[in-house]
């Protein structure tokens, strides 16, 4: 196992931010946090990189003790904080020479693990890190928290604030890393993300809700799930709402994600009622379930 | 040491790029020096002074003469009745003025006695005072020039001798007080903010979840503000003397050794600061108000300590800086070797122990 939590709670004075949390990930696999803001994500990832004691439970990242074997951690693990924590006025590449050499290597010894995402970034390597965009600052991080070799990567929401061709590229780097036997733990808020992963942990409120693979907690959804669409989407939803046999709906793009609370559905029938409350283009089809409706039914 | 180097040239990195903290770094101590040196003053020089005579004879015009000839005051207007003293002192220009009684050269004759009234302006009391001295000294002198040609019998002359500052120059006295000022200011509070902006800024996090120990991060954090205070230590010494042509009677290797050990003192503090502040602002106004001030205030540089109430004498033996001022102004002003000074020495060592202690014992590993 890379990584090992069991059992692990913390408060902030009245928050309860972790509790309970246990779950192993292992040698080289891709590991998702998936929750929303204020989940305790955060905290749990301080606490496997040392910075914050948990109040109960214990953690091994590589088989160290993240209380007593700290310093151990701290040489092997590659660490990226939520907020971008590189040193603004330094350039790109004076950014990356730092974090080389305070871990004791250099870039050119490690120069094919980044190369893929340097490359991209490398036009702009005079730059402060500063004025690059967002998502080329979290390349640069990326390439900084790689740089030692780490055998861990710690990701805190690597991929918040940026554009959507942007998360893809990172996912894709994500991909290959793991390719190199490095074990990745992600979070993320986003859900469309989490089917990038190899496991996910469903977590809200300091409580994990669900650890599998993304396809497994899809296929745990256990209602029909259909796709309900009409001309005026807000009225839409007033009206599925206020349907007798609701059991969710939630919107999801263009579309409306409803569930019935019966176990046999008629779509004629909800069809029939739509049109009564003046809606019209009434499209009913059913549809598979995904990562956020399963969040959803399960936060609920 | 690779490591430690790398922290270093990042940290150099950080000043030069950073046009506040740069001005911070080596405008101040030009500025200050210049400021305290050449406005900042206790003497007096060319005070407009205003005259009363009454009697208009040799003895006043001999007198007026006299003071008139004195680089300190400069005869701006002879006025005829006591009641414009009020109306020109309300003017702000005049100063003072020297009242002259009726048949001045005639009492002297006649009664051995003549009266001048000195009447200041003591809105400034310090200023007020020295003109009174001054022009007591310049009377003092025409007395003793009279009474040459009658022998007195029985005569107490006092002999005065100013010893380490002959002229009474007060730049002696700003020159210690600067230069501990502003070792004081780059050393801790530069340190404390440079600490702080990584805890604000977010890297901290990532520093501590990497290789470096705590005391790399803080020696890497302190080293350039060593290298940069000594190179203004110096500044500050050239520049006193050859423009105030400062005398410094001591050894200048004693002189540089004890800044450094002051600089070490302050770094200690500033790190002390930073442990205890989480972001720049509170790490600035801590260094502000907690070391400027006092500083300034009851280190002897500008107030006397000795005559400080006592709760405050007793307080200002806590203060790094009082000590070494009275180590430099012993080099610099007496001449004096290590052996007059290792006790000042020793607390400053002692009180460096000390800051470093706490500071290590104070710094987070992590981030709570």
């Amino acid at each position: 196992m890379s990584i090992c939590v069991a059992n692990i709670s913390k408060s902030y004075k009245n928050v309860k931010a972790l509790q309970d949390i246990s779950f192993n990930v292992k040698v080289g696999e891709l590991f998702g946090i998936i929750g929303p803001d204020g989940a305790g994500k955060t905290t749990l990832f301080r606490i496997l990189t040392t910075l914050l004691f948990a109040d109960n439970g214990r953690a091994t990242v590589s088989g160290w003790d993240v209380v007593s074997d700290y310093k151990n951690i701290r040489k092997s693990v590659g660490y990226m904080p939520g907020r971008f924590s590189l040193y603004q006025d330094l350039t790109v590449e004076e950014n990356l020479q730092f974090f080389a050499t305070i871990f004791g290597t250099t870039i050119e010894e490690n120069y094919d693990l980044i190369k893929d995402i340097y490359v991209q970034i490398e036009p702009f390597k005079d730059r402060r890190a500063g004025k690059l965009s967002g998502g080329m600052k979290q390349k640069l991080a990326l390439c900084c928290a790689l740089i030692h070799k780490p055998k861990v990567l710690f990701l805190d929401e690597p991929t918040t604030g940026v554009d959507p061709v942007s998360r893809k590229e990172f996912w894709e780097m994500l991909k290959r890393l793991q390719q190199k036997n490095i074990t990745i733990l992600v979070s993320t808020p986003y859900m469309d993300e989490a089917a990038l992963c190899d496991r996910i942990a469903l977590i809200q409120d300091g409580k994990i809700l669900e650890i599998d693979t993304p396809e497994a907690i899809v296929k745990h959804y256990p209602k029909p799930i259909y796709n309900v669409s009409a001309n005026n989407m807000y009225k839409l939803i007033n009206s599925l709402n206020a349907y007798q046999y609701i059991h969710s709906v939630y919107p999801f793009g263009e579309f409306v994600h409803y569930t019935d609370k019966r176990a046999e559905f008629n779509a004629v029938e909800l069809k029939l009622y739509l049109e009564s409350k003046n809606l019209s283009n009434i499209r009913i089809e059913k549809t598979v379930a995904t990562i956020e409706d399963t969040f959803m039914e399960l936060a609920k | 040491m690779k490591r430690f180097i790398g922290f270093v040239k990042k940290e150099f990195y950080h000043i030069f790029r950073d046009r506040r903290s740069l001005f911070i770094l080596f405008g101040m101590p030009i500025a200050q020096i210049m400021l305290f040196g050449f406005a900042i003053t206790n003497e007096i020089n060319n005070v407009d002074i205003a005259i009363l005579d009454h009697s208009k004879d040799t003895n006043t015009e001999e007198i007026i003469n006299k003071i008139s000839a004195s680089k300190y005051f400069s005869i701006n207007q002879f006025i005829d009745k006591e009641s414009d003293i009020e109306t020109i002192f309300k003017k702000g220009k005049i100063k003072a003025v020297l009242n002259f009684e009726k048949d001045f050269s005639k009492n002297l004759i006649k009664d051995y006695k003549a009266n001048i009234q000195i009447v200041t302006d003591a809105t400034d009391p310090n200023t007020a005072n020295t003109i009174s001295n001054y022009i007591n000294a310049i009377l003092t002198q025409y007395n003793k020039e009279l009474n040459n040609k009658v022998a007195f019998s029985y005569q107490i002359v006092p002999q005065t001798r100013m010893v380490y500052n002959p002229e009474l120059k007060s730049v002696y006295m700003f020159v210690p007080g600067v230069m501990t000022i502003i070792l004081m200011l780059v050393s801790a509070m530069m340190t404390s903010i440079s600490i702080a902006r990584e805890k604000e800024l977010g890297t901290m996090e990532i520093l501590l979840v990497s290789p470096l120990k705590p005391f790399q991060v803080i020696v890497g954090k302190v080293f350039p503000y060593i290298f940069l205070s000594i190179i203004n230590a110096i500044v500050i010494v050239v520049l006193s003397i050859f423009i105030f042509k400062m005398p410094v009677l001591g050894s200048l290797v004693l002189l540089g050794l004890e800044s450094v050990l002051f600089i070490i003192t302050a770094l200690a503090l500033g790190i002390l600061i930073s442990t205890i502040s989480a972001t720049q602002q509170t790490a600035m106004m801590i260094s502000l108000m907690g070391l400027m001030l006092p500083v300034i205030l009851l280190s002897g540089f500008i107030f006397p300590i000795s005559s400080m109430p006592l709760p405050l004498q007793v307080i200002s033996n806590i203060i790094p800086a009082k000590w070494f001022i009275i180590i430099i102004k012993g080099i610099m002003l007496k001449g004096v070797g290590i052996q007059f000074i290792w006790k000042e020495t020793l607390i400053l060592v002692g009180m460096t122990i000390f800051f470093i202690g706490i500071s290590v014992k104070k710094y987070k590993i992590r981030l709570e």
